[in-house]
């Protein structure tokens, strides 16, 4: 092998070369190409720190965070209190940005598909297997729905989407609860599952007849069709920027930041909406770190913020950022 | 070599009593031989799809800019995966050089020393133990080993997950390679009075180098492109490597991060980067193959 | 193999020389290392299972329903999907890679012809596996997803071909497997192909024999050993492959008898859960890798039998 000398050789060089202020970051999934442009932009305006920041899953992320080996963390169910008890540096969960689960179909002639409640369960518990079921003619009147079989594709990897997706199922269907229940990894009685949002994307796209649930920036960017979802006013709500806000702003976020919208009454709200946080310890022993890690964190709390809606996330409420800002001066 | 057919038919003749059979197993011959080049060729077909959809896909992004800039974040245009090429370089260097040097002497001393021993039965029973173990957990080894014990990501934790990825399939092929070597060769080397070492060294390894290469190349191959041992062990990096023990980015942690996302350019950028990987792999490949025929 | 290692190599009356060998000893240091990381890998895996090895026990292996909300972890479906996937790859995969090798080590065609068969055979090695998966998703899916729905039209009593037929299935997942172990299963068989020492080819043409008689009754028997490491290399990277399979197979926890329908393995498994997972989880997924790893072993026994009834019938060529 006569690249080994080499490599090492340029190796050697770089690393006499300028040393910047690195941060590192693991964990979610979701929010990571936020957080990974954000990196780049803040680099651009102070080159001297570095963030890097790798998806590797929450429960992943949670546990680098609970080792230690990274400076901040980040996930989408945040730090249970048993977590949070085991970490040595203490913990505090900054939400960071939000996000929208949507239900992609692929029903070549209807654009403006409505789900009701009950139709959104049925079909995720294998209850309701043709699309002309009353149910989901009941809600779509005028709409000329096609005999043919649904195909359900749901997330075969663990993922904060499902935990967001199945939260809000048991939560308005105590029979899901009971037969399948909320988790980030959980079997669905009828369906196949796809690896990540590309997977179930790839799935909903090549045939017709199929239903998923993704993220709201992944159906946008595909193109995908999207149902309007009945929310617990009984309004149907098709997944926007503006309905995912009026989702997050009806959340009163306790002390520890940590809150769920899980099945939201306000008017104008859709139903399955998230935050995701960053993880944060309580101390820092190196000053220089500390200041990067804040400085950063505070870019992604105001500028950051304006790249969220470009990237198919939400952005945060006012309320929220003054209340994460505020946890981050908790910081030392 | 010869045909044996003709000769064998020349010899006999066409008179012969032996004719018919000769017909009929020169013809099964043929038939077979049809066959094995038929399914060999039609091996080739499903690769052609494959390369040519990389191809497809990968080459509208692909200019030298992509080897001297940093990967675009999400929503970016331009920009390429330089830092990417250079880890990924680093880390399969670093792996070859941790994993290739025990993996072949091991080898050796399962093959040439003491073949019955306990020792090189314990080598064999835990090499072949892990073959078949995911690579995701080659990465969960080196991040309790390396990246727990230094306490940070780095791109040695990296080299280290994919050595030990490499290292049973560089051992037992390289046994293979050993086993090859014909026995008179040894005998021969000790008949003119070499010692064990020199036969090693002089005899037994030169010969059996290109078989030990084509397992080499395999290993390398395969770590190139895994993902799962690096995200947890090297992590993942926007900027240029600056040190050995730094989260460091590989092309194949990009291609996995960029084909996930939901933009169009990223996912372009990923096959870009398919494209320059396997390119990579496959010059390694020839040169390696080139340096060594032309010492045998 | 550990056989034909003795079989082939009894160290030979090793000339006395003086001095101590410091070359065998950085050979035995080389072995040792070798154990000591590989079986420390085996600690760090058994460790991390205990909980579920407490826990569950033998019913692990029976148990057909995965559902970490749960904490009900059984493998069976992933144990039959693992075991069917490999096995159907190596059944696609066994006759083309044998004949490439033979292909590349005979002289059917010139050397620039099978030079580059080679290369490209080679070239299939080094696709990352993302990109099989990928391929796997645009072109292999949707053949066979027809293929699929015609076979369950046509024969609808089968069982290994009952509909509903899916394009993500263990069928797709096997054919892209069995592309992805080609390479292997070529590249060490035609080294031991080579290996054949010439003057066993020339004694079988001298007695007469054809070309293929000489491959199929001394050359293979004789390169038998290589080739049954290779398979069984090959059968171990199919069962531990992660990405691809994940991206293909459809991820179900359903037992079902169909080629068609979606199914999983122990690989894929702890590709798809590893990241999100906590708590018995984790011990869950590593008690998958032990089970993932029993069966390598069980693989590898079953080679080393086959070399050995291989070997007693070839005694008198060998």
């Amino acid at each position: 092998m006569r690249i080994i000398p080499s490599v090492v050789a340029a190796a050697l060089t770089a690393a006499v070369s300028v040393q910047a202020q690195q941060l590192s970051g693991a964990g979610a999934t979701f929010p990571a190409p936020l957080y990974q442009r954000w990196s780049v932009e803040y680099n651009k305006q102070v080159p001297a720190i570095q963030v890097n920041y790798q998806s590797v899953g929450s429960g992943a992320g949670v546990k680098n965070f609970l080792q230690g080996v990274v400076d901040f963390g980040a996930s989408d169910a945040a730090m249970t209190d048993a977590e949070i008890a085991k970490s040595p540096r203490g913990a505090v969960m900054i939400p960071a940005t939000a996000g929208s689960v949507v239900l992609a179909y692929n029903l070549p002639d209807i654009k403006n598909l409505r789900l009701s409640r009950a139709a959104l369960v049925g079909i995720f518990l294998g209850k309701i297997t043709k699309w002309n079921d009353p149910a989901i003619v009941e809600c779509n009147p005028g709409t000329p729905l096609p005999p043919t079989a649904i195909n359900v594709a749901f997330r075969s990897d663990g993922s904060g989407t499902t935990f967001v997706f199945t939260q809000h199922l048991a939560a308005i269907s105590p029979e899901f609860d009971e037969e399948v229940g909320a988790d980030k990894s959980v079997v669905f009685p009828v369906g196949i599952g796809g690896k990540g949002n590309e997977g179930v994307t790839a799935l909903v796209k090549q045939t017709p007849g199929t239903i998923g649930y993704v993220e709201f920036g992944y159906a946008e960017q595909n193109g995908l069709s999207c149902a309007a979802i009945e929310n617990k006013s009984g309004q149907f709500v098709a997944p926007t920027a503006e309905s995912g806000a009026a989702a997050l702003a009806s959340v009163e976020l306790p002390e520890n930041l940590r809150a769920w919208p899980v099945d939201p009454a306000a008017p104008g709200a859709y139903p399955i909406t998230t935050f995701t946080w960053l993880l944060l310890y309580k101390k820092y022993d190196d000053a220089a770190k500390l200041k990067a890690l804040k400085d950063f964190v505070t870019y992604g709390l105001t500028e950051g913020q304006s790249l969220a809606t470009q990237l198919g996330y939400i952005p945060l409420p006012e309320a929220v950022v003054a209340k994460a800002n505020a946890a981050l001066g908790t910081v030392e | 070599m010869d045909n044996p057919i003709s000769h064998a038919g020349d010899f006999f003749g066409d008179n012969s009593p032996e004719s018919t059979k000769m017909l009929g197993r020169s013809l099964f011959d043929r038939t077979l031989t049809a066959l094995c080049i038929g399914l060999s060729f039609l091996a080739l077909v499903p690769l052609g799809s494959i390369l040519y959809l990389v191809a497809k896909n990968g080459l509208p992004l692909l200019d030298w800019s992509v080897f001297t800039q940093l990967p675009p974040a999400a929503g970016m245009t331009g920009g390429g995966f330089g830092n990417a090429v250079v880890g990924t370089l680093t880390m399969v260097g670093l792996a070859l050089a941790l994993s290739a040097p025990p993996a072949v002497l091991a080898a050796v001393y399962i093959c040439e020393y003491h073949p019955k021993s306990r020792l090189s039965d314990g080598v064999r029973f835990t090499a072949k133990l892990l073959t078949g173990v995911p690579s995701i957990i080659c990465g969960v080894f080196a991040f309790a080993a390396v990246v727990l014990a230094t306490g940070k990501f780095s791109a040695f934790a990296g080299a280290v997950a994919l050595a030990v990825l490499m290292l049973p399939t560089i051992l037992l092929t390289s046994e293979q390679a050993l086993l090859g070597v014909q026995k008179a060769y040894r005998e021969a080397s000790y008949g003119l009075g070499a010692t064990r070492f020199q036969t090693i060294f002089r005899v037994v390894l030169p010969d059996a180098m290109p078989a030990i290469m084509t397992g080499i190349m395999l290993a390398v191959a395969r770590a190139a492109g895994e993902t799962a041992p690096l995200v947890f062990t090297a992590l993942f990096s926007q900027f240029w490597m600056g040190s050995l023990m730094e989260p460091t980015a590989s092309l194949s942690v990009l291609i996995y991060n960029f084909s996930t996302m939901p933009f169009e350019h990223q996912v372009k950028m990923a096959w870009t980067a398919s494209l320059v990987l396997v390119f990579l792999v496959t010059a390694t490949n020839v040169t390696a193959q080139l340096v060594f025929s032309k010492k045998h | 193999m550990a056989v034909p290692a003795a079989a082939a190599n009894d160290p030979i009356s090793a000339p006395v020389r003086t001095g101590p060998d410091y070359f065998l000893w950085l050979c035995r240091a080389a072995s040792l290392a070798a154990i000591f990381v590989l079986g420390w890998i085996f600690w760090e895996i058994f460790q991390e299972a205990l909980p579920a090895l407490e826990e569950f026990g033998a019913s692990f292996l029976s148990g057909a329903s995965w559902q970490p909300n749960r904490d009900r972890y059984g493998v069976l479906p992933f144990l039959v999907g693992t075991v069917a996937t490999a096995l159907i790859a190596l059944l696609i995969a066994l006759p083309p890679g044998l004949a490439i090798a033979i292909f590349l080590s005979e002289d059917f065609l010139p050397l620039p012809a099978r030079q580059f068969v080679r290369f490209v055979v080679e070239l299939l090695a080094a696709i990352p596996s993302v990109v099989y998966g990928l391929w796997g998703i645009f072109v292999v899916i949707p053949i066979i997803q027809q293929v699929g729905t015609w076979c369950a039209e046509r024969f609808p009593d089968v069982p290994f071909l009952a509909g509903p037929a899916y394009g993500n299935s263990l069928l797709t997942a096997s054919v892209v497997l069995a592309l992805m172990i080609l390479p292997t299963i070529t590249a060490i068989s035609r080294s031991s192909l080579v290996a054949v020492p010439r003057t066993l080819r020339e004694g079988a043409y001298a007695l007469g024999a054809t070309r293929w008689e000489t491959i199929f009754g001394v050359i293979l028997p004789t390169a038998a050993p290589g080739v049954v490491a290779a398979t069984i290399l090959a059968l171990g990277r199919a069962m531990g492959e992660t990405m691809a399979v994940a991206m293909l197979i459809g991820n179900s926890s359903r037992l079902s008898w169909s080629l068609f329908a979606p199914s999983g393995t122990l690989a894929s498994l702890l590709a798809n859960q590893f990241g999100e997972a906590e708590g018995m989880q984790v011990a869950a997924l590593m008690y998958a890798a032990l089970v993932l790893v029993a069966l390598t072993l069980a693989v590898n026994f079953a080679g080393e039998a086959v070399l050995r009834y291989t070997e007693k019938r070839t005694a008198g060529i060998r």
